[in-house]
């Protein structure tokens, strides 16, 4: 019997160390595209080429690095997309065309942020209204918000000094030659929220939640706090996108559209499950750049809009059915 | 023991009446408003019947979206469907009466194929229905704008009866509406497949293991949700006299049908809940749009409080409940 436990102990031990160094699939898909794209546009591999897709890609990175901290905890975020049309308009509205603004209406646009994360949060906690259904609510009033504060017809434009984030590089650097400060934002922000999953107690106990909340809670994680924080870390994240948005499209009232399902999608790509205990930043980031590399390359081969929406389709699922193999083959639940 | 099921005896009453209650209210306020406006026109018996038959579409598409939420999956494809739906009916009718009943078949079968599709994803190869579906809605919506990227075909008047018709005074719609909730009903409450639907939704483990067929239970659920859809677009192809392939996306039937369920009473994760709490949500629902009409609330303002009142209407009930969600 003892015999039994730890032969099945030290078995488990070499499983999980033979398993270490298992390199998410996603990585090898993301890799494979990337050269796949070369082949079918050379110019990728010049500065420009590369650099211009990271830029296009940073927004949808940056929202599913967000968007993973929820799922994680096991639930969604669905106000993400409006939360970015919010931003846009809202910025516009404010800053009436001047630039002295800029700080002033972005830091407004982050406590709004903050606020909505907050709402979310709470009314999942403690009204015990399942996210799909609290989300749903604050994405068709964060849209009617949007649409009340410019009429409808949002007028302006962003100044310069605030489409900065989405639209300028710092030239002359070696070796890339410039680097495009969405990139830059892209890679802090990817820094700190994988910092705060993967390396603190915080992440650890954003898993535990997602994975068994009665159980989290009888060990002693406060699930309200962590839950309110992981719909912060999303609704922060979806304002930081939206001003990366606002710099590269123009002002209207449907920026953020269909953008909370790419980066459900994106997170779901990276291997994340729904329902929550299991998700990675990077993964989530690599599903982002995924989404958009194949987008990229069905544009390069001439496919029209509506076969990239069927294409989305059979990824979503064809990722989730290899997800759901993958763990039943390796025995967990 | 018998002190304890007595004692929590009225909270479980006081779930059950939640949706009646709200409806109540709702009333309540449209009856105020109407009568402080001085508006009494809008309190005839025809003034109900068209705040009813406003929202024939949504009622369809929830009875369906009933059963598969009560099974403890979701639908999110219903939207693209409906759309599908009305665009290929409009196309194969064409205007000529004759094409009437193959396009109406076709129209179910693709409801039913969609339906199976999704109940094969979601069973046989174990993926959450949120993906199944959201992953069947984008493949829809792609084919459909492929396919039709003109849309022409309309639909013959004959066919117009279906939206515009009645029969002793009241819309042909809001009576297929009406056996339609009834059927659900019969199903529901007075057959085994009704019983296994909540079990499955309950909890599907012990359902298996009591011997029920949860995969065929789930899917029936599925073919029933997208049949339901496909009706809904063949009504809205007879309202519109054509079909037009963003016409459910427009009307938001996917997330509006779900949040009207969920208003009703039923839970998102299954087996609890039944159809006449989907009724009592669409009735709220489409007596929210008539007060805020009557009450002359600008549009944008009218949505906002509408993302409240969902989210209100829900925690109503769900606040008492001691289950962690998320």
């Amino acid at each position: 019997m003892i015999q039994e436990t730890v032969g099945s102990a030290k078995t488990r031990g070499v499983a999980s160390i033979g398993r270490l160094p298992k390199i998410n699939p996603v990585f090898f898909v993301l890799a494979a595209l990337l050269v796949a794209i070369t082949f079918s546009n050379p110019n990728f591999i010049e500065p420009t080429g590369y650099m211009n897709f990271l830029k296009r890609a940073a927004p949808l990175a940056i929202l599913a690095a967000g968007q993973i901290y929820v799922i994680v905890s096991g639930g969604f975020d669905l106000s993400a997309g409006s939360l970015i049309t919010l931003t846009v308009v809202g910025s516009s509205m404010l800053l009436d065309n001047s630039a002295d603004a800029t700080w002033w209406v972005i830091a407004v646009m982050y406590a709004v942020g903050l606020a909505v994360g907050v709402v979310n949060g709470l009314v999942v906690s403690y009204l015990r209204v399942p996210s799909l259904i609290a989300t749903l609510g604050m994405m068709i009033t964060l849209n009617g918000a949007a649409f009340m504060w410019s009429s409808g017809s949002p007028r302006g434009y962003l100044p310069e000094t605030f489409r900065f984030f989405g639209r300028a590089s710092i030239q002359g650097i070696p070796l890339i030659q410039f680097l495009p400060v969405a990139l830059l934002v892209l890679l802090v922000v990817g820094f700190i929220l994988f910092w705060l999953m993967h390396r603190t107690n915080l992440g650890r106990m954003l898993h535990a939640l997602g994975d068994n909340p009665r159980a989290a809670q009888m060990s002693g994680v406060p699930i309200e706090r962590v839950r309110i924080i992981a719909f912060v870390a999303s609704s922060l994240s979806a304002v930081t996108a939206g001003i990366l948005l606002g710099g590269f499209a123009g002002v209207s009232t449907d920026v953020g559209v269909g953008y909370e399902l790419q980066a459900i999608t994106a997170c779901v790509i990276g291997g994340a499950q729904l329902l929550g205990g299991r998700g990675s930043v990077p993964a989530s980031i690599a599903g982002a750049l995924t989404l958009t590399a194949i987008f990229t390359l069905l544009n390069f081969i001439g496919l029209p809009k509506p076969t990239r929406d069927v294409v989305q389709g059979l990824i979503l699922i064809a990722a989730v059915v290899l997800a759901t193999y993958r763990r039943n083959r390796a025995g967990g639940t | 023991m018998n002190k304890a099921t007595l004692l929590r005896r009225p909270a479980w009453r006081m779930e059950q009446c939640a949706p009646a209650l709200l409806l109540g209210l709702a009333v309540l306020i449209y009856v105020a408003i109407a009568l402080s406006l001085g508006l009494t026109r809008f309190l005839t018996p025809e003034a109900t019947v068209s705040i009813l038959n406003r929202s024939v579409a949504l009622g369809i598409t929830a009875v369906g979206q009933t059963f598969t939420i009560l099974v403890g999956s979701i639908d999110l494809s219903v939207a693209h469907l409906i759309s599908a739906s009305a665009v290929v009916s409009s196309a194969i009718m064409n205007g000529d009466p004759a094409m009437m009943v193959p396009a109406v078949v076709a129209v179910l079968v693709m409801g039913a194929v969609v339906g199976t599709l999704n109940g094969l994803l979601i069973t046989r190869l174990d993926v959450n229905p949120l993906i199944a579906t959201l992953g069947m809605a984008l493949i829809i919506q792609g084919c459909l704008a492929s396919f039709y990227g003109r849309f022409d075909g309309s639909v013959p008047d004959a066919f117009q009866y279906f939206a515009y018709g009645e029969v002793l005074g009241l819309p042909v719609s809001l009576i297929v509406l009406a056996l339609l909730v009834l059927g659900a009903w019969i199903v529901l409450r007075f057959t085994r497949f009704g019983s296994n639907i909540y079990s499955v939704g309950g909890n599907r483990d012990t359902a298996r293991a009591a011997g029920i067929n949860t995969t065929r239970v789930v899917m029936a659920s599925h073919i029933i949700c997208s049949l339901c859809a496909a009706l809904a677009g063949l009504y809205l192809a007879s309202r519109l006299k054509s079909g037009s392939p963003w016409i459910g996306t427009e009307g938001a039937y996917d997330l509006e049908s779900i949040a009207v369920v969920v208003i009703g009473g039923t839970i998102l994760s299954g087996g609890k809940g039944g159809i006449w709490g989907t009724v009592a949500g669409v009735i709220i629902f489409s007596l929210i749009d008539s007060i805020f009409n009557l009450a002359g609330i600008d549009a944008f303002a009218k949505q906002v409080m509408r993302g409240i009142i969902i989210v209100a209407a829900v925690a109503f009930y769900a606040v008492r409940s001691k289950r962690i969600v998320a």
